[in-house]
């Protein structure tokens, strides 16, 4: 399936990340939007609000982010592709409904850019501080994807992915921006609508009463159906049975909810998306997302010059983690440099996937500016010595 | 011997009669003996019948509570949401798929503490739906909590000594907010009860109805009130029909009478409505409809 024609802004542009995202949800099928005004994600709905009555889409400007990230999963079922943008203080509002879209496998997508918290923090100023909320900020378990692009172009390519992904495993997908990358512009090409891949949402062909709403096969991932269609479905968020009806039993929560986080892990490899740069022959590998992978360059650089065989692996996708290629390279190299911009949140898994073998420096940065690449260097550089 | 075996076995069976609207393999549900709830669904169902309108195109949202599973017991596209949010779940719904006709049916505590919020501003923008409040004036589920609808001095678990937190009148919230149609009753004015959400589902645009219901396990017991049927009587004895009442005085205390009837019932361009003139004037053939 390709993109709309009438969806696509086809040619190069010369705009921010916030943007960018909005035309690559608007590729990627999407026509409804329920958003509350945050900093500094709130140019992402302002577009979309522009954009959408020349495109068959829905905008609406929800009371909070409670609203907004509960009237998306409404539209959902309604049929549509839907999504909704917020930032810290909302994104933290928005938590109970990420389990909700979890729990239901309702596939949407949330756009979280990224500012420095806690609380009211820094409104208008960047971090990456938001990354184990995205994982972990709902109760209960449950699996997610979260996908971090570093420029405008990415905004709006992983964007569209997002889409994809959400549709294609029935899942929640983040989209965790930061400051910077929002606001920061560049070009953008958005190419033809034929060249733009769209996964359409796999509805059932099985009548009412044949159909059972998670009844699935090998794929983990149920079909789904549409209300007015004459199913008379039932989803709720209560622990439930195949036929989507509750069922208050360890037995039947042990199977669902092994499901749900098994359709998300067990794929892991296929939803990986990583960029690895002289990772081979590596002593020292920098591992970075976001806008801090842009940062870490002229420091990789320099490290190199100085005679280190330093390599890069950036991650475009965080969650499902990429365990295994992580555990694998903890093997061949001597240490791991985790510059983020936050305390200390990816290197967590960055260690416990190290488990002993490579050292794992954490380069902390408490967020409100990116890195001094000076810093980044130093780590490198002083990682062995003090290992 | 053998001929009066058959004659039994023959006996028509007794069935609901609106057992085709409701989900039999849920059955039995979880309300207590006395509840009012079942009541309600009774005579929404039948509601919904008279009103003709396409049950393959109604769904309804509940929140969380005792009310909150009554999506769970209708065989109709129904969704059991999160604690407060079932209006902004039906109101991405409803822009969604226009076509569809949205219920959304919950408790007191569900629709005006958690989900207050949510409810000012649906019926602000006349969204077009039908929001259908059984306000036992008590949280049922979690043990019998006061809720904003608790009348003062009445005794809720959080408030031992009897409530002093002042309760909102809901006709009042309602009309304030925007809602074109507003009706209270009782459980016990069953045909009532029935003919208001009827005339809410029909009405185009934010509908309310409040329906005062028993708690007899944990309202009227704590308030030494008696049992359901207890309650019943009270409502029969203490109920005043005052159609077109103004809102304003409606309020409910402690034991004393409860104003029903329908108070507003007025007509107000929906939001989709709103939205789909507005834009079509500004970008005239250019403007590409939502289409559900």
């Amino acid at each position: 399936m390709k993109a709309e024609k009438i969806a696509v802004l086809t040619g190069a542009h010369f705009i921010d990340g916030d943007h960018a995202a909005c035309e690559g949800a608007i590729a990627a099928g999407c026509k409804f939007v329920a958003g509350y005004p945050i900093t500094p994600s709130t140019e992402v709905v302002e577009r979309i609000a522009l954009r959408f009555p020349l495109v068959g889409g829905v905008f609406i400007q929800m009371e909070d982010e409670i609203a907004s990230s509960i009237a998306i999963q409404g539209a959902v079922w309604a049929g549509k592709k839907a999504m909704t943008v917020t930032s810290g203080p909302g994104f933290s509002l928005m938590m109970e409904h990420i389990g909700y879209a979890a729990i239901t496998e309702t596939p949407c997508v949330f756009i979280n850019v990224q500012r420095s918290g806690p609380s009211t923090g820094l409104p208008t100023l960047p971090a990456q501080a938001d990354m184990m909320q995205a994982r972990w900020g709902s109760h209960g378990d449950y699996e997610i994807i979260a996908i971090v692009p570093n420029s405008p172009q990415e905004c709006f390519d992983l964007t569209i992915r997002a889409f994809n992904l959400a549709e294609e495993y029935r899942v929640p997908v983040l989209v965790m921006m930061d400051e910077c990358v929002g606001h920061m512009t560049e070009k953008v090409v958005i190419p033809e609508a034929d060249q733009i891949d769209i996964v359409e949402r796999k509805f059932t062909k099985k009548p009412p009463g044949e159909y059972k709403m998670f009844e699935t096969n090998e794929s983990m991932v149920p079909e789904m159906i549409k209300v007015g269609d004459g199913y008379r479905m039932h989803l709720t968020g209560l622990t439930h049975d195949e036929r989507g009806y509750p069922a208050m039993s360890p037995k039947v929560q042990q199977k669902m909810l092994r499901r749900l986080v098994d359709k998300i892990l067990l794929n892991e490899e296929k939803i990986r998306h990583i960029e690895a740069d002289g990772v081979d022959d590596a002593d020292i590998v920098v591992i970075s997302y976001g806008i801090t992978s842009r940062v870490v360059l002229p420091a990789i650089n320099n490290a190199r010059e100085d005679g280190l065989k330093v390599g890069h692996i950036r991650l475009l996708t965080v969650w499902p983690f990429p365990e295994s290629y992580i555990r694998d390279l903890a093997k061949r190299v001597s240490a791991f440099v985790v510059p983020e911009l936050n305390l200390g949140q990816i290197v967590h898994e960055v260690e416990r996937c190290a488990a002993g073998h490579a050292v794992t420096r954490l380069v902390p940065h408490a967020g409100g500016a990116v890195h001094e690449p000076e810093d980044i260097y130093d780590a490198i550089k002083g990682v062995l010595e003090h290992a | 011997m053998h001929e009066q075996q058959t004659a039994i076995a023959e006996a028509p069976e007794v069935r609901n009669p609106v057992e085709s609207l409701l989900r039999m393999d849920r059955m039995p549900h979880i309300w207590c003996p006395g509840c009012g709830i079942g009541t309600t669904v009774n005579c929404f169902a039948r509601a919904l019948e008279q009103s003709k309108v396409d049950l393959d195109k109604t769904a309804i949202v509940s929140g969380i509570g005792c009310t909150g599973r009554v999506a769970g017991y209708l065989n109709l596209d129904s969704f059991h949401t999160t604690h407060g949010r079932a209006i902004p779940f039906a109101t991405g719904l409803k822009l969604a798929n226009p076509d569809l006709k949205i219920v959304v049916y919950s408790g007191d505590g569900d629709l005006f503490a958690i989900g207050g919020n949510h409810f000012i501003h649906a019926a602000r923008r006349n969204v077009d739906m039908t929001v259908i409040c059984v306000n036992n004036l008590i949280y049922g589920m979690t043990g019998g909590q006061v809720a904003p609808t608790t009348p003062v001095t009445a005794k809720g678990t959080t408030y031992p000594y009897g409530s002093y937190d002042p309760p909102f009148n809901l006709p009042f919230l309602a009309d304030s907010s925007g809602a074109v149609y507003v009706a209270r009753w009782t459980v016990y004015h069953v045909r009532h009860v029935t003919k208001a959400i009827k005339e809410a589902i029909l009405h185009r645009g934010f509908s309310f109805v409040e329906i005062i219901s028993p708690c007899p396990t944990l309202y009227s017991r704590r308030n030494r009130l008696g049992d359901g049927l207890d309650q019943m009587k009270f409502y029969k004895e203490n109920s005043e029909i005052r159609n077109g009442a103004n809102t304003k005085d409606v309020d409910i205390d402690f034991q004393k009478t409860i104003i029903v009837g329908k108070f507003v019932e007025r007509e107000r361009k929906t939001y989709r409505q709103l939205m789909n003139e507005h834009l079509s004037n500004v970008f005239g053939e250019q403007y590409t409809k939502y289409e559900g």
